[in-house]
């Protein structure tokens, strides 16, 4: 076989493609047009969770399409949508507290620390640690934590308490980012100008500007060091 | 192949000349260019003006006016159903207001419709929030500080637009700012803050004030979730649709919008929504690939939305102008064409070439920089991959000279990851760039309130032109998606008070079709495209269906 092709079993049928190919690009290789499974193509939106095993080991393991390199033996198959648990709130009315989770997402307090969510993540996310600070009521350690969280649902579908962390996650983190993180003042300041009408005739007088007169004005601005 | 930390022998060799020269260029920067220099450099080397870049529009408002080649081929092209066949009588799907396309300008513009007390169907291609606006890594612009205001991010945008921007859209975008910072803090979005919740801004290429606000390197990503995340809050006003492109926009006779007609992708089947009015919010046309470019864009970025309004008679600006991003992936293969991140220069990595040099000043505005690129690789002085890429070095580890260890793990965790998985480490070494397929600063002519010459058609975001001129500085497009977002839900649900669209038509699409017939366009060419077509030539050539049988394809 050329050295440069690797044999991967898409859904168990076998294929031959260049071993330089992400898995998602090694299926449009191999002949398949992705619908559900690919979204951004760059590892931000979780939609090409995919799971493999190596030709023989027994170990099922996970991954991002888009961001993975095909290996030799590989048995694939894609997982586009999680039939996934999510609870429905006003983000308005609630507390940054876990009191909510426990109404919210009562099974999030059944996690048995068997790390297997972390094992899963695509992102190296310490998913259990980001669980456990929420049971400890730690919101802002595990709006932290779990930032990066794609929202690909792998925790999600090897967990045996069923928890569905990353949809806690996101609501962990709104409740950080609304409730607990400091409000920034000088924003809030600016509105209020605003509102009362304040820098409308900044502007407008810049729109009245000839071109000429303009780019006089932008050449003389001051950068900020 | 032998690889030592990610990389080539060969690239090694040059790698050895960026760092002998690092230490050197920690506290000295390449001067920036007058806007004169950059003029003569644009018109050299931005692949804008390479010949055969555009082609005059045959059809159409816009007809006679220069447009990119691959945005002419799907305007010159049929639609995807024949007209005639599909019964208008009959509809699938009731709804006040239809947002077509699920990214932040879609997103925003749902939830202030919603709230408003209307009923809104977002109907999507992919998943919700699949779309460029997951992707935007670097920041969001907004005039929130003392030493800042809208009239200098006014100026800011305008000269990086090369004053060719529409003035009204501009002041719209730089005064709702703010505005659109508190909206999103109140939404839970997590900006990086200092203890006393001040915004830690950077500066972005083209920007006179550092206003550039983040959330780590997913500041996108962490917008779009937690607009997604409300969208789903909305189960009794917001139904969401995804899976379903819009191939057509449906009139009324006389000429309001009436709906849409959608795609179920898997399926196939084409179905009628009924709207009193639409919002486009499409997003751009990465996927396109102009000039053969790799592109940073996601699977859906196909310029749908244009290609509806442009048949419904709303006219184009800007679509002969292109952005390309300066630092796109060149190595490795499997992330060519993928973003760095501007945010990573505004912290201190610079451009270098193969022999180490600086070359430019590392945050000019996008269109300059990605031009000194492309002539760095073009007289001799590009790094050349194993796969005969070129590119330049970016030189990370500088970030860490100036702003300490950890910084780059703690700003930019996404860049850090993906280079890990190939073995690259980024505090230690430099990565190699060449400029990519990243915005399309033009669009669909839209009013300050994202109206259009249609009644009931409004478009917010990437797919609407003008608020940018012929460049778009970086955080500015975020942003721009938020407040023509916010504009267009606020302005449909004001228009649809009182209005009753008539019987659903597409004589719009069959007077379009009669265009293209007349000057002999061949009938196998179809648009919207939906989605890019990566299959194999090889591939193609054994798929030998004659006939559509059953369902089986
Ligand atoms: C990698 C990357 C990094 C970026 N970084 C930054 C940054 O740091 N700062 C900044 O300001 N800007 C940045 N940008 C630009 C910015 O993210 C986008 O311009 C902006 O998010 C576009 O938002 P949108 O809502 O208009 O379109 P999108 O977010 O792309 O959303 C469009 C949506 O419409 C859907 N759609 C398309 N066609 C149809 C159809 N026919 N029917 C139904 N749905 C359809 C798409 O699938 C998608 O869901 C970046 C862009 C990319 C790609
Ligand atoms: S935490 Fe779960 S959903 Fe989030 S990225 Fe990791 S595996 Fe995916
Ligand atoms: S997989 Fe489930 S039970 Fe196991 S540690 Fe993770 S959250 Fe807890
Ligand atoms: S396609 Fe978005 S993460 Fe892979």
């Amino acid at each position: 076989m050329d050295d440069n092709m690797v044999r991967i079993y898409i859904m168990g049928k076998e294929y031959r493609v260049p071993s330089n190919l992400t898995i998602l690009t090694a299926m449009e290789y191999a002949g398949y047009q992705v619908k559900r499974g690919a979204g951004c193509r760059e590892g931000f939106c979780g939609a090409c969770a995919t799971v493999y095993r190596l030709e023989d080991d027994y170990k099922l393991r996970a991954d991002l399409a888009c961001q993975t390199k095909v290996e030799d033996g590989m048995f694939l198959a894609q997982l586009p949508f999680v039939p996934a648990q999510r609870a429905r709130y006003d983000i308005d009315q609630l507390s940054p507290t876990v009191g909510v989770f426990q109404r919210l997402y009562p099974e999030t307090f059944k996690c048995v620390s068997c790390n297997t969510c972390t094992k899963a993540c695509p992102q190296d996310i310490n998913v259990m640690d980001y669980v456990q600070a929420i049971i400890r009521e730690d919101i802002e350690r595990a709006a932290d934590i779990s930032f990066d969280c794609i929202m690909c649902g792998l925790c999600a579908m090897r967990c045996p308490a069923e928890i569905v962390q990353y949809n806690v996650a996101i609501l962990v983190r709104r409740l950080y980012g609304k409730y607990l993180a400091p409000r920034s003042l000088h924003t809030e300041k600016r509105i209020e100008e605003l509102n009362k009408g304040m820098w409308k005739k900044e502007v407008e007088e810049l729109m009245s500007l000839s071109e000429e007169e303009l780019k006089k004005r932008y050449k003389k601005r001051e950068k900020e060091a | 192949m032998d690889l030592k930390g990610g990389y080539t022998n060969e690239m090694w060799q040059s790698i050895e000349k960026v760092e002998a020269t690092r230490k050197s260029r920690v506290e000295k920067l390449h001067p920036a260019m007058s806007l004169e220099e950059g003029d003569a450099l644009l018109k050299k080397y931005h692949p804008d003006y390479k010949e055969g870049n555009t082609r005059e529009l045959r059809v159409g408002s816009s007809k006679g006016t220069s447009v990119v080649q691959e945005v002419v081929d799907l305007l010159e092209a049929y639609p995807r159903i024949d007209p005639d066949k599909i019964d208008l009588t009959k509809t699938d799907l009731e709804t006040d207001i239809l947002v077509i396309g699920g990214g932040g300008a879609g997103a925003s513009a749902a939830i202030i419709a919603a709230e408003s007390g209307a009923s809104v169907t977002i109907v999507t291609k992919l998943r919700l929030g699949d779309a460029n606006t997951m992707m935007a890594q670097g920041g969001i612009q907004a005039a929130d500080k003392e030493n800042d205001s809208p009239a200098i991010h006014y100026l800011d945008v305008i000269g990086g637009g090369h004053f060719r921007n529409i003035p009204e859209l501009v002041k719209a975008l730089v005064m709702d700012a703010p505005g659109v910072i508190g909206w999103l803090e109140d939404l839970g979005v997590m900006f990086d803050k200092e203890k006393d919740g001040t915004m830690i801004t950077l500066h972005g290429g083209g920007t006179s004030r550092k206003r550039m606000h983040s959330a780590r390197d997913y500041t996108g990503g962490e917008i779009m979730k937690c607009l997604r995340d409300e969208v789903q809050n909305h189960p009794d006003s917001i139904n969401i649709l995804e899976f379903s492109p819009a191939v057509e926009l449906l009139l009324d006779e006389d000429g309001k919008v009436s709906g849409a007609i959608l795609f179920n992708l898997e399926t196939e089947e084409y179905l009628v929504a009924r709207a009193t009015s639409v919002i486009f919010s499409t997003g751009g046309f990465g996927r396109l690939h102009i000039q053969g470019f790799p592109t940073t864009n996601h699977y859906g970025a196909t310029a749908d939305g244009l290609i509806m309004g442009y048949r419904a008679g709303v006219k184009l600006v800007f679509m002969d102008t292109v952005q390309y991003h300066p630092t796109g992936a060149a190595y490795p293969e499997q992330i060519v064409g993928q973003l760095v991140t501007e945010k990573i220069r505004g912290a201190g990595a610079e451009p270098v070439n193969v022999i180490g040099e600086q070359f430019v000043y590392p945050l000019e505005p996008r269109d300059i920089e990605a031009a000194s690129l492309i002539r760095e690789c073009a007289t001799g002085k590009g790094v050349e991959t194993p796969t005969g890429m070129k590119g330049v070095w970016l030189d990370t580890p500088l970030i860490e000279m100036k702003a300490g260890k950890g910084a780059i793990e703690k700003g930019f965790p996404a860049m850090f990851r993906q280079n890990m998985r190939f073995g690259i480490n980024i505090t230690e070494t430099p990565i190699l760039v060449y400029p990519t397929l990243h915005y399309q600063n033009g669009g669909l002519e839209i009013s300050d309130d994202c109206s259009t010459t249609v009644p009931g058609l409004y478009v917010a975001g990437e797919v609407s032109g003008g608020v940018h001129g012929r460049n778009r500085l970086m955080g500015n497009s975020l942003l721009g998606v938020l407040v023509f977002g916010q504009r267009a839900g606020r302005a449909a649900t004001e228009y649809i008070k009182g209005v009753t669209p008539g019987k659903l038509s597409l004589k719009h699409v069959k007077k379009y079709v009669k265009e293209l017939r007349e000057i002999d366009i061949a009938e196998d060419k179809v648009a919207p495209m939906v989605l890019p077509d990566y299959t194999r030539k090889e591939t193609k050539e054994k798929q030998l269906t004659t006939q559509y049988l059953g369902t089986l394809r």
